[in-house]
């Protein structure tokens, strides 16, 4: 009984861990689906968007939520206006340019947060109500960790109702499956692309707000944890919501599990895993065949 | 099949192909330059050192991603490879004679090339970015776990190389030997690399590159040359970690580290890369300006190093090369009317 709880808090850290991972990830895979663009930048997205939302919490004192929201909406409208000004004069261009350029844009990033804001760890005070346990009948646990679960869940529903029952949700995926199809049947790809850009980083700026009582906010974190992104979207397949849903959870139990069993080995493990799974399914557990 | 015209052989392209390969009468100059440095800056040595490593690392980079267009984030795993042969070679007391122990070095980043090669490069773009990636962090953290013969996060430093031919010392301090030797490797590295790829072989590497589809249908062993190429890009890279290893005496994570291999892209790309002399101006201009500015203003040289990224990839994309080379070509346009 005492080891059935164990196993049972720990998924459930696994899981909260998975939801962040997720909730980060899902813009890049769209975004890599529908264009094809490496876009090594969109840790560097979620790193601005956690400090949009600590920063507007300390300093104008407004509540986590608002702050969410305030996150969102900047990043996902910086995303837009570099989206349509660089981004954009790339999608033909060479993997390498692109991942020049990102990098490029990574290096900005990091050192202007360092040199405006510092390069030491920016605290997010969770609100008292999040903070604390909760009993869920068998054992307590975190009370954050279930929110988080809870949001993940309902991203992750909204996102797939989004996908698979709206107009917009039919284009991105006709798109993602055949952009010259796609095109020559009247859908706006730019426009639509611009709006995917900047509605998936607003989402990986959730992330960053959401993830930073674990993940941590300096201005490293936007290479830090890029590899873990990147892992998500390969191993879930690009341009699938529920790809990446799944992958992001098995990362986020494997990483927590191994974290504690394994705490030398665990990443090598993870490394590995991916090795062998991009060989056995070079398009990811869950991507299509012609990906 | 029809006979070509007379005199076919006297066309002005077939002469320029036919003469590729042929030094051009400016190529011994970065050489001499390289020996002036030896003996003007003689306080300067260990820079000199570090940026002939960085050029003999560069150039293999050069190899697989300039001519082959095999675009890969991990190409300091070779380098370190090749640092952690001759690093616990020496440290444990098995070999420390510097050339054969390059040699070693060379062979053992080669089977990883070879070994990593066969299975990844089925594979391309963001799947193959991603397990290059993904080999090197797992070789990082491999070194990083058997800390038992590899130091671990301190690394190994204080490495008892043996002298050079039994006689001349390497001195970390006053590094003239290793200046001589490195520029020495450089050179022979450097010919093997610019005879490669101006033979067939090379050729059909740039056809890869080019339509990698249209090689398959004209009946190329793509894979097997994108194989080899990659292993002895290994190879070279592997020198370049064995000798940066025997130069400084010490070997550490940093070696097969991320930084590394975006540093080495971001260098080969300054310079222009698919031009063998690339990786010559890239890592000069890179380390001069990285000597003088990162240890003042890191902050500032890391917003300079993305700005710049940003400018060649939207801009510039042969680097300074090929910025030289469209105002040559301009400047001849001008005046050729004349």
């Amino acid at each position: 009984m005492i080891f059935g709880v164990d196993v049972a808090s720990m998924l459930l850290g696994g899981v909260a861990a998975g939801m962040v991972l997720f909730i980060v990830s899902v813009g890049l895979s769209v975004t890599m689906g529908l264009m094809g663009f490496v876009n090594l930048a969109h840790g560097g997205f979620a790193m601005l968007g956690g400090y949009a939302i600590a920063l507007a919490m300390r300093h104008w004192g407004i509540g986590f939520v608002a702050a969410l929201v305030f996150g969102f909406v900047v990043t996902a409208a910086v995303s837009a206006v570099l989206e349509r000004l660089l981004y954009a004069r790339l999608y033909g261009a060479s993997e390498l340019d692109q991942v020049l350029f990102t990098i490029g844009l990574v290096f900005m990033t990091i050192a202007s947060v360092t040199l405006v804001i510092g390069p030491e760890n920016q605290p997010l005070a969770l609100p008292r109500i999040l903070q604390g346990q909760v009993n869920l009948g068998f054992t307590h646990y975190r009370t954050y960790s279930i929110v988080l679960i809870v949001i993940g869940i309902v991203i992750v529903g909204g996102l797939w109702l989004a996908f698979e029952r709206t107009r917009m949700g039919a284009q991105i995926r006709a798109a993602v499956d055949n952009r010259r199809m796609a095109e020559s049947l009247g859908i706006n790809i730019a426009r639509l692309f611009t709006l995917t850009f900047a509605f998936g980083s607003g989402m990986a700026a959730l992330g960053g707000g959401l993830g930073a009582e674990f993940l941590g906010l300096d201005p490293q974190y936007a290479l830090k944890y890029l590899v873990y992104f990147l892992i998500v979207v390969a191993v879930g397949g690009l341009g699938r919501v529920t790809g990446v849903f799944y992958a992001a959870l098995l990362i986020g139990v494997l990483d927590f599990v191994l974290k504690k069993y394994m705490p030398q080995g665990g990443t090598a493990f993870i490394y590995g895993l991916t090795i062998l799974l991009l060989l056995w399914r070079p398009q990811g557990l869950f991507g299509a065949k012609s990906a | 099949m029809t006979r070509p015209a007379p005199g076919w052989a006297d066309h002005p392209a077939a002469l320029a192909l036919a003469g590729r390969h042929r030094p051009r009468a400016w190529e011994p100059i970065p050489w001499i330059l390289a020996l002036a440095f030896y003996f003007v800056f003689p306080k300067h040595l260990g820079f000199g050192t570090e940026v002939l490593v960085t050029i003999l690392f560069a150039i293999s980079l050069d190899l697989v991603l300039g001519y082959a267009g095999i675009v890969t984030l991990g190409q300091a795993a070779f380098f370190g490879a090749g640092a952690y042969t001759v690093g616990m070679l020496a440290k444990h007391g098995i070999w420390n004679e510097p050339i054969t122990g390059l040699i070693l070095a060379a062979l053992v980043a080669a089977a990883v090339g070879f070994g990593s090669g066969l299975v990844l490069l089925r594979t391309q773009g963001l799947t193959l970015l991603m397990l290059t990636l993904c080999t090197m962090a797992l070789l990082e953290e491999a070194a990083n776990l058997a800390h038992d013969y590899t130091g671990g996060f301190d690394g190994l430093d204080s490495l008892p190389i043996a002298p050079l031919f039994g006689r001349f010392e390497f001195n970390p301090l006053y590094p003239k030997t290793q200046y001589l030797y490195v520029l020495a490797v450089l050179f022979l590295c450097f010919v093997f690399v610019r005879t490669l790829v101006y033979s067939p072989f090379g050729q059909s590497l740039t056809g890869i590159r080019e339509n990698m589809l249209r090689m398959h249908a004209v009946g190329a062993p793509v894979r097997r040359r994108l194989v080899l190429c990659y292993t002895l890009s290994a190879a070279i890279a592997g020198a370049a970690g064995g000798i940066w290893a025997q130069a400084n005496a010490y070997v550490n994570l940093g070696t097969l580290g991320l930084d590394r291999a975006a540093t080495v892209l971001i260098i080969l790309v300054l310079g222009g890369y698919g031009r063998l002399y690339g990786a010559f101006i890239g890592a000069i201009a890179y380390m001069a300006l990285s000597h003088f500015l990162s240890k003042v203003y890191p902050t500032a040289w890391q917003l300079g190093l993305g700005f710049l990224l940003v400018v060649i990839a939207l801009f510039a994309r042969n680097g300074i090369l090929g910025i030289a080379e469209a105002a040559m070509r301009r400047f001849q346009s001008v005046r050729a009317p004349s």
